[in-house]
C-alpha cells in the first residue's frame, strides 16, 4: 500500500500544485492589501478577511491532500450520478430554503459559514459530463447522446439562472468547448458566437447594422463552401458596399434638403435591405436546386433565423432581462453614460487599475482599493488591488500563471488514456477559463458587471474550496492514471 | 483532427489572454486619463465658497450686505471618544442631537466612507471661536467658514428674495453650474440677480496619504483657485422709503408700488404681509412656517395679484373715449344715484349731476363712464360690438395691462383684460352686448391687474402718455441693464388729452372737503399731489380700497399705486398711505398737521376683516 501511494505522490504534477500554491498566497496577500485600511489588523488576525482566508486555504489544503492521500480515484466516477442528483436537489432546496443576498436566493447560511451550492455544482456536472461522455461507444454526433449531454449542462444551469444568479450560469458556456474537444461541430460554437455578436450589434449600433454584418458573413460562407468567390466578389460584394452606405446617405441628404419631410426621404431603410433579401433568396434558392447546393439550404435558413433573432432582440432587451441585467449590459455597451450609477463599480475598477501603471505603487500603497472606491473589493475585484499594487508586470504575471495552469491541464489531459480524465481536464480548464475571462474582464470594462470570483484568489472560503476539489480530483487522476500507464 | 481542435483551443486561450493583456496594457501604460481621474480621487479639494455681491439701494446705502457665519463639518471615520458633554454646551446642542447624529454616521459609515460631513450649519463666529479653542479635545471635527446674508434695513423679504441651499431639482435645472452644498437666490432681487451676485467657487487642493491623512498642500497651492466674489448691484430702491411704506402696510393686507416716472425706476415694493429679514437670514429653518401663514407671506401681492382695480379703471377709460371721439371733456352725462339699463342700475352716490369729464374724474361718477364706454363699444366705426372690444383690449394692453410688463423683477404675473374672444365663450357669439359687459367701464368685472400695473399706469399719466418699463436694478460699475428700460413706451393714445386727466386727479385731491372731490384725504400743501381713488368690489368681505397718485403736477418725481385688501373706500386707506409715502418722498417728513393721519395708518390693522 505504502508503495502505491509513493507513487502517486511521485506521479503528481507539481507545476499543477505550484500554480495553485502561488496563487492562492497572491489572493490571501491582496485581500490584506484590500482592506488592511479600513479594518486594521495583522494579517492573520481571523477576525478580518485576510485571517479568514487564510484558515479557508489550511482547510483546502487539508481538502487537497486528502484527496490525494485518502480517497481512491475511482470513486470519483462511480459516485458521479449520485453527487450530480444530490447537488440538484441542493440547487433546488437553495432557492427555497435559502438566505437572499443582493436579490438572489443562492446562499445556505450556518451561522458564521455561507456556502453556495452553485459552486460545488461545477464539480458535480464536470463529473457526470465526464462519466457519460466517457461510456464506451458515446458519439456527440448521435442525437440521443447530444440530447443527453446537453441536459446534463442545462439542468444546473436552469435553477441557477431561476436563483436569480445569472453570472454564475454563465460560466456552465464554457462546457460548449468541452463538447467541441469531443467532436461538436464546429458550426456550433460558430452559430452561438455569431448570435452573441448580432445581439450585441442590434443593441448597439443598429438592426441594420445588424442584419447587413449577417448578410455579409452568411453569403461569404456560403460562396466558400460552394466554392463561388469570384461571383461574390463581383455580385454580393459591390451590392452590399452600397447597402452598407445607404442609412448614412440618407441622414445626409435629410440634413441638407430643405423639404425634409418629404415621404421618400422618411423610409425606414431597413425595409429596402429586407426587400432586397428578399429578392435575392429565391434567386440564391433556384441556384441552389439547379446545382444542388444543400448547403446554401442551411446557409438561407441561417439568414432568416438571424433577423428573425434581431427582430427579437430589442424584445429580448427591453421585456426579458431583468432591469439590473438591462443596465449593466447598457453600460458595458456604453449606451448610457452613468460615472456614479451601475457603470460606477467598472470606472472606479478601471481608475483602480489603470493608476497602477507599469510596475503599481507597491504593496499597501494603493490609494483607490483601499479606500472604498472600489466596491467588493476583496472579493469580485480583487484583482483591481493587483492592478494597483503591483502594476502591468504583476497583473499580467497572475494571468500568465492563470494561462499556463490552464494549459497545462490541457496538456495532460489531452495525454492521458482515459477519456474519463481527459473530458474532466477539459471541464477544469473551461470553468477555470471562463471565470478568468468574465472576472478580469469585468474589471478592466470588457465583460459586463458580472459577479463571479476570480478563481482562487477571490475571498470566500466556499469558493476557495470548491475550486480546489475541482483542480484536485483532476490532478489525482492525471496521476494515478500515470502510475499505471507510463 | 483531435490534436488540431486542441490546438485551435489552445490558441483561442492565447488569443483571449493577449486580449485581456492589451486591454490591461492600454488602460495601465499607454492612456493617462486613468491617472488623472485617480488624482482625483486622492487629492483633496475643499471648496471655497465666494462671497455674493452687496445689494445696494439707489443711495449706496447697503440693503443686504454679508456676515461670517461657520459651518460644523465632522469626519466620522476620525472621530475619537469625545467629551460630549463640552461638545454640547460650547455648541448649544442637546446630547439627544449629538447622539442621533453619531448614530445617522455609523449606520451610513460605508456611505460616508472617508467623506467630511456637515452637522451643524451657520454658526455665529462668537460661538465658533468658542469652539475652537478647544477644538484639539474632538478630532474629527473641523469648522468651514461661510458668508452669510445680513440685512441693515428691513426692506422686506419678497422684495430682496431669501437665498438657500440650492436642492436636487434645481441644480437639475442647472446643471454643471451648482453642486449640492451651494446656495443661491431663491426668490426676489438674489434670483433676479443670481447670475451676478453669486460669483466664482474656488478651491483648496490637499493631498492625501494611503492612511487618508491630509498631509500637504498640493504643490505648495499652485493648483488653487481663489473665489471670485460675486458683483456688487445697485438697486432702484430708496431704502429708507421701503422701509418707511412697509410700516405704513403693517397689519395690512396688499401693496405699495412706488415708481420715478422719469425713468421707470421703482423706488418701493411692499407686498404686505411679508417676510420678515430675521427670517430671511436663517429662511432653511423658517421655510415651513412661512408656507404655513394662513396670509401667504411668500405670494408676492405687489407683481403677482390680479385685482379689480376698481374706478381707478375710469381714467384709461376716459382716455380711449377721447382717442376715439367717441365723447369730449366738454360732453356732459347726467346721473341719478347711478345708471340705467333695461330694469337695471349700475349705482353711484350722491354728486352734482350733470357732470363734465373733469368733474367726472374729480368725483369718480360710475355713470359718466357707463356712457362712455357704452359709446366706445357701440361704435359706429366698427362693424360689431366685438370688432370694438377688441380694439378697447388693444388699447388697454398698450398701457401695459393685461399683460407681463417685461420688468426685470422675477415671478411678474401678467393679469387679465378680457377681448371678445372671451366673452363669446362666456356667453355665446351674439349672445352679449354692451351692457352685458358694463361693469368694465368702472374697472370691475374680468380685469386683473397687478398693483405694479396700477403704478405704472399712474407713471404714465404723470409722463403725459408714456412709460419706461419698470425696473429694480440700475447701470452700476460693473452691470448695464437692458437697454429697453430706457426706451419710451407710448400708449395709443395721443398725448395730448393726457392734461385732461390731470387737472381731474389735481381737483380730486385739492378740491377741498365739501368740494365732492374724493381724495381730500391725500392733499398736502405745497405738493400738488395728482390721484384717483378706486373702490373694488371685492367678494369675500369689505371692499378693496385703491388709490393712485402722482407729485407734482408738473415734472412728476413720483408715482405711488396703493391696494388695500379689505379697506372699504379708496380715501379711507388707500389714499392716506399713497400719499404719506409721496410727503415722505418729496418733503423727507410728515408735516405736523398730517401727524395724526400718519398715526391712524401706522397702529390701523385691518387684519381681522382679512379673510385668508
Amino acid at each position: 500500500m505504502t508503495t502505491s501511494r509513493n507513487g502517486l505522490f511521485k506521479n503528481i504534477d507539481w507545476a499543477l500544485v505550484l500554480c495553485y500554491l502561488v496563487l492562492i498566497v497572491i489572493g490571501w496577500i491582496n485581500i490584506y492589501a484590500s482592506i488592511h485600511s479600513s479594518e486594521p489588523s495583522s494579517i492573520f488576525d481571523p477576525s478580518g478577511r485576510s485571517g479568514k482566508q487564510f484558515i479557508w486555504m489550511g482547510i483546502s489544503i487539508v481538502a487537497a491532500v486528502l484527496i490525494i492521500f485518502a480517497f481512491n480515484p475511482r470513486i470519483y466516477e462511480s459516485l458521479s450520478l449520485a453527487v450530480y442528483i444530490s447537488v440538484i436537489i441542493l440547487l433546488i432546496a437553495v432557492i427555497f430554503l435559502g438566505t437572499e443576498a443582493k436579490g438572489s436566493r443562492s446562499w445556505f447560511e450556518f451561522g458564521q459559514v455561507r456556502f453556495q451550492p452553485a459552486e460545488i455544482s461545477k464539480i458535480s456536472t464536470s463529473l457526470m459530463l465526464a462519466t457519460i461522455m466517457g461510456q464506451f461507444g458515446f458519439k456527440m454526433s448521435k442525437t440521443r447522446n447530444f440530447l443527453t449531454v446537453a441536459g446534463i449542462i442545462l439542468l444546473p444551469m436552469l435553477i441557477i439562472i431561476a436563483q436569480n444568479e445569472t453570472g454564475s450560469a454563465l460560466v456552465y458556456v464554457g462546457f460548449a468547448f468541452v463538447l467541441y474537444r469531443e467532436g461538436l461541430s464546429g458550426w456550433l460554437l460558430f452559430i452561438i458566437g455569431m448570435a452573441i455578436v448580432l445581439f450585441i450589434m442590434t443593441l448597439m449600433v443598429s438592426p441594420y447594422a445588424a442584419i447587413m454584418f449577417l448578410a455579409v458573413v452568411t453569403s461569404f460562407c456560403n460562396a466558400v463552401c460552394t466554392g463561388q468567390m469570384k461571383d461574390w466578389w463581383k455580385k454580393y460584394f459591390p451590392t452590399l458596399l452600397v447597402l452598407s452606405f445607404i442609412p448614412s446617405a440618407l441622414r445626409k441628404i435629410i440634413s441638407t434638403t430643405e423639404t425634409p419631410g418629404t415621404f421618400l426621404l422618411n423610409f425606414n431603410p431597413l425595409y429596402l435591405l429586407l426587400a432586397v433579401i428578399g429578392i435575392a433568396i429565391p434567386v440564391v434558392v433556384y441556384h441552389a436546386y439547379r446545382k444542388r447546393h444543400i448547403f446554401t439550404y442551411l446557409v438561407v435558413a441561417a439568414l432568416a433565423s438571424g433577423i428573425l433573432l434581431v427582430y427579437s432582440a430589442d424584445f429580448l432587451f427591453n421585456n426579458v432581462l431583468q432591469d439590473h441585467q438591462r443596465k449593466r449590459i447598457e453600460v458595458l455597451l456604453g449606451m448610457k453614460e452613468d460615472p456614479s450609477g451601475v457603470g460606477y463599480n467598472v470606472n472606479q475598477s478601471m481608475i483602480a487599475i489603470g493608476s497602477g501603471g507599469l510596475l503599481g505603487k507597491g504593496y499597501l500603497n494603493g490609494t483607490q482599493t483601499t479606500y472604498g472606491f472600489v466596491p467588493e473589493q476583496s472579493t469580485d475585484f480583487i484583482f483591481c488591488t493587483i492592478g494597483e499594487e503591483w502594476g502591468f508586470v504583476g497583473a499580467t504575471t497572475v494571468i500568465l500563471i492563470y494561462v499556463f495552469l490552464i494549459g497545462r491541464i490541457i496538456h495532460n489531459a489531452e495525454r492521458s488514456k482515459e477519456s474519463f480524465t481527459r473530458i474532466y481536464g477539459y471541464c477544469v480548464a473551461s470553468c477555470i477559463f471562463m471565470h478568468l475571462f468574465i472576472n478580469i474582464g469585468m474589471t478592466i470594462g470588457l465583460m459586463p458587471v458580472i459577479g463571479i470570483p476570480l478563481p482562487f484568489i477571490s475571498y470566500g472560503g466556499s469558493s476557495l474550496l470548491a475550486f480546489t476539489v475541482l483542480l484536485f480530483i483532476f490532478i489525482v487522476l492525471d496521476s494515478n492514471e500515470k502510475r499505471y500507464f507510463v | 483532427m483531435k490534436l488540431d481542435r486542441t490546438n485551435k483551443m489552445l490558441t483561442g486561450l492565447g488569443i483571449v489572454a493577449a486580449i485581456l493583456i492589451v486591454k490591461l496594457f492600454i488602460i495601465q501604460v499607454v492612456d493617462d486619463k486613468y491617472k488623472i481621474d485617480a488624482s482625483n480621487n486622492s487629492m483633496v479639494y475643499t471648496t471655497i465658497y465666494p462671497t455674493r455681491g452687496i445689494i445696494h439701494d439707489r443711495n449706496g446705502k447697503i440693503l443686504v450686505g454679508n456676515k461670517m457665519a461657520y459651518d460644523l463639518l465632522v469626519t466620522p471615520r476620525e472621530v475619537e471618544e469625545f467629551d460630549t458633554l463640552t461638545f454640547c454646551k460650547v455648541l448649544g446642542v442637546t446630547k439627544e442631537f449629538v447622539d442621533e447624529k453619531m448614530q445617522e454616521y455609523r449606520k451610513n459609515r460605508r456611505k460616508i466612507g472617508f467623506q467630511s460631513v456637515v452637522m451643524l450649519k451657520q454658526l455665529p463666529p462668537e460661538t465658533y471661536m468658542k469652539f475652537a479653542e478647544i477644538a484639539y479635545m474632538f478630532p474629527g471635527f473641523r469648522g468651514q467658514a461661510r458668508s452669510i446674508r445680513e440685512y441693515p434695513f428691513n426692506a422686506g423679504g419678497n422684495l430682496l428674495g431669501y437665498v438657500s441651499e440650492v436642492n436636487q431639482s434645481y441644480i437639475n435645472r442647472h446643471p454643471e453650474e451648482y453642486k449640492a452644498g451651494d446656495y443661491a437666490g431663491m426668490t426676489g432681487i438674489e434670483a433676479a440677480r443670481e447670475q451676478d451676485l453669486k460669483g466664482e467657487k474656488g478651491y483648496a487642493v490637499y493631498l492625501r496619504n494611503s492612511h487618508n491623512k491630509i498631509m500637504t498642500r498640493y504643490n505648495d497651492g499652485e493648483m488653487d483657485k481663489e473665489a471670485v466674489p460675486g458683483n456688487h448691484i445697485t438697486t432702484t430702491i430708496d431704502a429708507e422709503l421701503q422701509h418707511y411704506g412697509q410700516m405704513l402696510m403693517q397689519n395690512k393686507v396688499g401693496s405699495l408700488v412706488a415708481i420715478e416716472p422719469s425713468t421707470g425706476e421703482i423706488l418701493t415694493l411692499v407686498s404686505s404681509p411679508g417676510i420678515d429679514v430675521e427670517v430671511l437670514a436663517d429662511f432653511g429653518n423658517h421655510y415651513n412656517d412661512v408656507l404655513a401663514n394662513p396670509y401667504k407671506p411668500m405670494f408676492n401681492r405687489a407683481v403677482q395679484a390680479p385685482y379689480p382695480p376698481g374706478s381707478v379703471f375710469k381714467l384709461v377709460n376716459g382716455l380711449i373715449g377721447l382717442q376715439e371721439g367717441v365723447f369730449t371733456p366738454e360732453s356732459k352725462y347726467p346721473c341719478s344715484m347711478g345708471y340705467r339699463f333695461g330694469g337695471n342700475k349700475l349705482g353711484c352716490h350722491a354728486h352734482p349731476s350733470p357732470l363734465n369729464f373733469e368733474q367726472s374724474i374729480m368725483m369718480s361718477c360710475n355713470a359718466y363712464y357707463c356712457y362712455v364706454f357704452r359709446a366706445i363699444l357701440e361704435n359706429g366705426k366698427y362693424s360689431s360690438i366685438a370688432e370694438a372690444m377688441d380694439k378697447w383690449n388693444e388699447y388697454v394692453k398698450s398701457f401695459g395691462f393685461g399683460r407681463k410688463l417685461g420688468s426685470d423683477f422675477p415671478s411678474e404675473l401678467g393679469g387679465t383684460i378680457p377681448d371678445s374672444k372671451y366673452y363669446n365663450k362666456v356667453y355665446g357669439k351674439g349672445g352679449w352686448k354692451a351692457t352685458t359687459v358694463i361693469s368694465l367701464s368702472i374697472g370691475q368685472g374680468e380685469i386683473g391687474c397687478t398693483p405694479l400695473h396700477l403704478a405704472n399706469l399712474c407713471a404714465t399719466i404723470a409722463n403725459r402718455g408714456f412709460y419706461y418699463i419698470p425696473h429694480i436694478v440700475k447701470d452700476s460699475e460693473n452691470i448695464t441693464i437692458d437697454g429697453k428700460y430706457k426706451e419710451k413706451q407710448y400708449t395709443m393714445v395721443d398725448t395730448l388729452y393726457f392734461p385732461e386727466v390731470i387737472s381731474g386727479m389735481y381737483k380730486a385731491v385739492n378740491s377741498g372737503y365739501g368740494s365732492g372731490g374724493t381724495a381730500s384725504v391725500a392733499a398736502v400743501k405745497g405738493l400738488e399731489i395728482c390721484g384717483k381713488t378706486g373702490t373694488a368690489q371685492n367678494p369675500r368681505g369689505d371692499d378693496n380700497s385703491v388709490f393712485i397718485c402722482f407729485a407734482p403736477k408738473d415734472n412728476p418725481k413720483i408715482a405711488v399705486a396703493a391696494y388695500i385688501e379689505n379697506g372699504s373706500f379708496g380715501a379711507r386707506w388707500a389714499a392716506p398711505i399713497a400719499s404719506l409715502l409721496v410727503e415722505q418722498y418729496l418733503n423727507g417728513e410728515i408735516s405736523a398737521s398730517r401727524k395724526p393721519l400718519e398715526e391712524r395708518v401706522l397702529e390701523g390693522n385691518l387684519m381681522d376683516k382679512v379673510k385668508p
